[in-house]
């Protein structure tokens, strides 16, 4: 171990680099390349990855939405072109019957005009229940989300969006418990929430979905529903039973595909996580495989340079080296230049991971999002570097040992 | 210092196997001057790379310093070679890119010395074959007796027992052969024992006792007239 701190052990190393310039560089910029590559390429994994999480948000992953639309096969009497209208009753049926339904949010939406004092605009206005906010978790900045009591009593509250609220109140207005008129009728605002970054459902205000069907005059109608399954069960099989009851409900042919509209969101996700893993499997396979390949560049230049030295060693070992103090020499100097190349790598990967992230991570349309590599992969890869420099620089030493000195020295 | 009895060596050369040296016996004692003369391929670079440990013999018995070499392996024959041996090639043989001082200080470094000491002892050995002025140079920017005087200067580093110089005014011409033969006699008065191959009659003239080579076996070996006048 003292000769890893001895000056000419290093001076050594340095001397022998310095003669070989070009070939140091040659292979320095092999192994380079390959961390250079893994870790770029795992950050920018990592950066679309966070964006597809930062995409769904607070959004349960694992939920479906469905509505109704016009059927496409003429069933029980009904000609087809019927449009469907889902019922509230549906989901209380789905309730009992859907096997690993955790949460069912019936919803109900509608354009407005919304009025205060001077100020108007046209918001999209939703009847929600409580549920909801369990589902979709509101960023509230003030306030609250509907309760069961608004529900019961069919109160005229609203929760406003962010963009409801600067477009209707003065600056620094505090929004709480003052009226705003939507559609003639007078509502108190409840709650503030931010505008979600994420899965955008166009919602403006949200009231009492019980105040909103007797408001609008809906009856027994809903817009649309989203279910969420439980952590166990699967979000596609949910879906299906789902509609199944509702098309047993409404008299829609089962195989009929157009009757009923839906979005699932758990299994979009899956396919982005699929995409995902196989993208960072593709990464790792290409930034070892690049890594492999820069390793042998530097063993087999070593080897080309120790053959190149090997009258040099023949001298050497005349005056005394012995065997193992050139071995060492050598696997140490591989180490070295597999070391050096690693950290330069590191460096520059994550340079252009910055760069990444100043240019393309910025922004809400950024393609990615904090691009980074987690310190304990860099340090394996740092690690697998030093482990494969030793082992390649192995045969460049061998060889320089194996040659006698005889030999060597003859060599002209 | 070296004893050498009925020493044989053969290289294989394909199936059949060329017989170098075919039982030699020379024994030459501590504080000798002995050059060996012979024709060309008659054997004395095989002979002095034996002497010297870079290779083996097949039969016989070889003793450096009373210890008989057998069963060498390559680590012992490296500490044997930095404590008791130093050499001087035709070729000069010192590496390109280390400068003169350094490459003097090369053996003390596997001697295990520290950096200050090397330094200070190569540059004393520099100063002794009248190279001081050149201990930064490499040896491209150096002719070649200069070279020749910094390889001198870098196998009496460790201070050897032995000397061992294969043609080491081969590549020069004759006045700074002169000076490298100046430096040689002188590392013999201090007491050194000194082995050279030379094919000049007037550089064997100068040492104290020529062995001559004919064919693998010894023909003559006797003192010089230097020698027997003194
Ligand atoms: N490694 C080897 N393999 C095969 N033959 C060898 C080897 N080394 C030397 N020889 C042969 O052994 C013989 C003696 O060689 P050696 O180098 O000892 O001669 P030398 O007396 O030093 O000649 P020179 O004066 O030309 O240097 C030569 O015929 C040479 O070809
Ligand atoms: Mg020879």
């Amino acid at each position: 171990m003292k000769f890893l701190f001895d000056k000419d052990t290093w001076q050594e190393i340095y001397s022998s680099i310095r003669k070989n310039k070009t070939r140091t560089g040659i292979t320095i910029i092999g192994v380079m390349w390959g961390i250079f590559l893994l870790v770029v390429l795992l950050g920018a994994a990592k950066g679309v990855e966070n964006n597809f999480n930062k995409l769904f948000g607070d959004f349960a992953t694992n939920s479906v939405f469905i509505w109704g639309q016009s059927t496409s096969k003429p069933f029980k009497g009904f000609q087809e072109g019927r449009q469907v209208a889902l019922k509230i009753d549906d989901i209380e049926k789905i309730k009992q019957e859907v096997k690993g339904v955790e949460l069912i949010a019936p919803r109900s939406q509608d354009g407005g005009l919304v009025i205060r004092k001077f100020q108007s605009g046209n918001f999209n206005i939703s009847g929600d229940f409580p549920v909801l906010d369990k589902i979709q978790n509101k960023d509230l900045i003030y306030g609250r989300f509907i309760n069961d009591n608004d529900i019961k009593e069919k109160k005229k509250v609203c929760v406003i969006e962010e963009e409801v609220y600067k477009q209707l109140f003065e600056k620094d207005e505090y929004p709480i418990g003052e009226l705003v008129n939507i559609n003639g009728i007078n509502y108190k605002v409840v709650g503030l929430f931010k505008e979600s970054q994420t899965i955008r459902l166009g919602d403006n205000i949200h009231i009492p979905f019980t105040t909103f069907q007797q408001v609008y005059n809906r009856g027994d109608n809903i817009s649309w529903m989203i279910i969420t399954g439980n952590a166990e069960s699967s979000i596609v099989q949910i879906e299906k039973d789902a509609k199944l009851i509702i098309k047993n409900l409404h008299k829609i042919h089962p195989e009929d595909k157009r009757a009923l509209g839906g979005i699932n969101l758990g299994d979009m996700f899956k396919k982005i996580t699929g995409f995902l893993i196989g993208m960072q499997f593709l990464t790792w396979f290409v930034g070892i495989a690049t890594l492999i390949a820069g390793v042998f560049a530097i063993g087999n230049i070593l080897l080309i340079t120790v053959k190149e030295r090997t009258k040099e060693i023949g001298i050497r070992r005349a005056l005394g080296a012995k065997p193992w103090e050139i071995k060492r020499q050598i696997m140490l100097e591989s180490v070295f230049l597999t070391s050096i190349a690693g950290a330069f790598g590191i460096i520059f990967g994550g340079l252009i991971l910055m760069l990444i992230d100043a240019t393309l991570g910025k922004g809400p349309d950024a393609a990615l999002t904090n691009p980074t590599v987690d310190i304990p992969i860099v340090l394996i890869a740092a690690l697998t570097l030093v482990v494969l420099g030793t082992l390649i620089g192995l045969i460049p030493a061998q060889t320089a040992v194996s040659i006698r000195p005889i030999e060597a020295l003859r060599e002209e | 210092m070296i004893k050498i009895e009925k020493l044989h060596k053969s290289y294989p050369i394909g199936k059949d196997s060329l017989h170098v040296l075919k039982g030699l016996d020379l024994h030459i004692k501590e504080g000798e001057f002995v050059s060996i003369m012979g024709s060309s391929g008659s054997g004395k670079s095989t002979l002095l790379n034996i002497v010297g440990l870079l290779d083996g013999h097949d039969e016989g018995n070889y003793f450096l310093n009373g210890q008989k070499i057998e069963n060498l392996d390559e680590k012992k024959a490296a500490i044997l070679r930095n404590k008791f041996l130093g050499f001087i090639f035709q070729s000069f043989n010192l590496i390109t890119y280390k400068t003169a001082v350094e490459n003097v200080s090369l053996p003390l470094y596997y001697q295990g010395m520290g950096r200050k000491e090397r330094q200070k002892i190569a540059l004393q050995y520099l100063e002794k074959v009248g190279l001081k002025d050149r201990a930064d140079h490499l040896p491209s920017e150096l002719s070649g007796g200069e070279k020749q005087r910094v390889a001198v200067a870098r196998a009496l580093a460790t201070k050897p027992k032995v000397i061992l110089a294969d043609e080491p005014t081969g590549a020069l011409d004759s006045i700074t052969s002169a000076s490298v033969m100046e430096l040689l006699k002188e590392i013999n008065r201090d007491g050194m024992t000194v082995f050279v191959i030379t094919h000049e009659e007037d550089i064997a003239e100068q040492t104290d006792r020529i062995v001559r080579l004919k064919d693998g076996v010894i023909i003559s070996d006797e003192l010089t007239a230097k020698k027997v006048n003194a």
